[in-house]
């Protein structure tokens, strides 16, 4: 690697230390619409990601609970409050900028994105066995919407 | 004074060109041994010397270089044979690693030894290596697999051990050391109970085989299995000791050239041992590159290396469990040098991460052992496994990094 890291500025930034503590709409839903696995192997990284979407196809309740490392719990708290009161077809669009975003396929700083302060993953990719972690959640939602109920990341 | 503190620490490290690197503009300090070892420049040296001047096929060809080839690879053979004073050189067969090692036995023998209702047992601490070979032939010969529990120090139940043994028993498959733990289990009684039943026994020595000295005689396994490359030498080699009579009574598990005596349409004959079950070109620079590990060895002393690395075992225990609220997993009173832990409010791959920052090289995960994750209720450990290029100031710095790491996730 030719680039100075710091990765107290890329990956554990007060952001994601403080949303690994403090996860955002942690709790098992009842009733969901939809709900899938995600399962990384490699680490045991495990959780469920819960949607309730309306008939309009508005996300009115996401959640999410499982166990992991603080990449993969951060970055589930922040999809859960990225997608809420997002219509479906928001959520699929921030999933693939997400998922370009963390495997450096997008530039925040050249390329158009609804991201917001997702960007903070955005150098994630110098640690790329980091890079699932961060990505789990968003396969787990992507997969609860479109009726896959087991994601692994090795798949 | 004993000798051990002329352990020649700083001349060893000099042998090891991969420990001079730099990781993140720090020196690597590499402390993830019982995933692989770093190789000697001795062990290099015979890679290139192979590939260099005597590269050809074994077992096969009048020319030279075949015949120099041979000698070389069944030399270390012959070194195997010592190094675990075995009885016999064809007791030693050359698989590309410990787990083909295991398959080949549950294969072969287990194929065709084993009948519905036998049964096998494994422990909890088991690799899964040691767990998957055999739930793949109790299901095809439905066999039955038992599993012996461990206590909270990670140590074998012995007396649970006895009372699942019986005369189902056919296989008893066990861990000498455990690769997530670092417990030595007491293999020559485990042994020693399951053949007052007639029970083989498999010793799975991934771990054991560069920690301390192996006897398989004095042990009286039937199968002993361990890879090359724990032992400093390339991947792609491994070794399955069998006793020669049980060896001879099994039938090969994969054809092709080098186990055959003869070869027509309508029949095959096989070759004798060893080679009856070693088919196919085999990873003869790799095997040649094991031959000069185990030279190295050799010339530092196994016992040597145990002592020295008992050291640092114990220095790096009081080290870490200094550290406030970390908790290793694995507290066993015979131990190797393998220091498995959690911290609270830290998930391992921040840990490996975040001391990977420092240079350090440590395995975070669940080690390939799943049910034992499960019996200490955690998802994974990092753990640090040393080796005897290891140094106190390298267990110094892994316990200050982790202590850095304590600062960003109090």
């Amino acid at each position: 690697m030719t680039e100075p890291i710091d990765i107290r500025a890329d990956l554990y930034q007060e952001i994601i230390l403080e949303h690994n503590k403090k996860p955002r709409n942690f709790k098992v839903m009842d009733h969901p619409t939809h709900f899938a696995e995600g399962y990384n192997p490699l680490c045991g990284d495990h959780l469920t990601v819960y949607l309730k979407v309306d008939p309009e196809g508005t996300i009115e309740d996401v959640s999410f609970q499982g166990s992991g490392c603080a990449i993969s719990q951060a970055s589930a708290s922040l999809m859960t409050t990225s997608i809420k009161g997002k219509k479906v077809k928001e959520a699929e669009i921030l999933f693939d900028q997400f998922h370009r975003l963390v495997t450096c396929a997008l530039d925040p700083k050249k390329d158009p994105h609804q991201l917001g302060k997702l960007t903070i993953f955005t150098n994630i990719w110098h640690y790329p066995a980091r890079v699932k972690c961060a990505s789990l959640s968003w396969h787990a939602m992507h997969g609860a919407l479109n009726k896959v109920q087991k994601v692994s990341t090795e798949e | 004074m004993k000798t051990r503190t002329a352990f020649p620490i700083d001349v060893i490290r000099k042998d090891f060109p991969n420990l001079s690197v730099t990781i993140h503009g720090k020196p690597l300090v590499y402390l993830d041994n019982a995933a692989t070892t770093m190789k000697p420049r001795t062990v290099l040296n015979a890679l290139k010397r192979f590939y260099e001047n005597e590269n050809s096929n074994i077992h096969r060809g009048v020319h030279h270089l075949s015949q120099v080839a041979t000698e070389d690879y069944e030399a270390t053979r012959d070194k195997i044979r010592d190094f675990t004073n075995a009885r016999h050189r064809q007791e030693i067969i050359f698989t590309k690693g410990a787990t083909e090692a295991i398959n080949l036995v549950a294969q072969s023998y287990g194929r065709t030894f084993l009948n519905k209702g036998d049964e096998i047992i494994i422990s909890h601490m088991e690799h899964h290596s040691n767990i998957v070979p055999w739930q793949m032939l109790c299901q095809e010969k439905r066999c039955v697999l038992k599993v012996a529990p461990i206590n909270d120090q990670g140590e074998l139940i012995f007396a649970e051990y006895e009372k699942l043994l019986s005369e189902r028993t056919k296989i008893v498959s066990m861990v000498h050391i455990s690769n997530s733990l670092g417990t030595i289990n007491p293999a020559k009684d485990i042994i020693a109970a399951a053949h007052q039943y007639k029970a083989k026994v498999l010793i799975d020595g991934a771990q054991s085989i560069n920690h301390k000295k192996i006897d398989v005689q004095d042990l009286d396994c039937d199968f002993f299995v361990f890879s090359g490359h724990k032992l400093f030498a390339p991947t792609g080699t491994g070794v399955l000791y069998g006793k020669l009579e049980i060896l001879d009574a099994m039938p090969p598990w994969q054809g092709g050239g080098d186990m055959i005596a003869s070869v027509t349409f309508e029949k095959t004959t096989y070759n004798t041992l060893p080679n009856r079950l070693e088919a196919g070109t085999p990873h003869i620079a790799g095997v040649i590159g094991l031959g000069a590990a185990i030279d190295y060895v050799h010339s530092i002393g196994i016992d040597a290396i145990e002592e020295y690395e008992h050291e640092l075992l114990q220095y790096g225990t009081k080290a870490l469990t200094a550290i406030p609220r970390l908790r290793l997993i694995g507290t066993a009173r015979d131990k190797a040098a393998i220091l498995s832990f959690v911290l609270p409010n830290v998930h391992p791959h921040d840990v490996g991460t975040l001391v990977d920052q420092d240079g350090i090289a440590i395995r975070t995960g669940h080690h390939c052992t799943m049910p034992l994750m499960k019996r200490f209720n955690v998802p994974a450990t990092s753990r640090a496994s040393l080796s005897f290029y290891n140094t106190k100031q390298e267990l110094d710095k892994l316990v200050a990094s982790i202590r850095r790491v304590k600062e960003i996730f109090p």
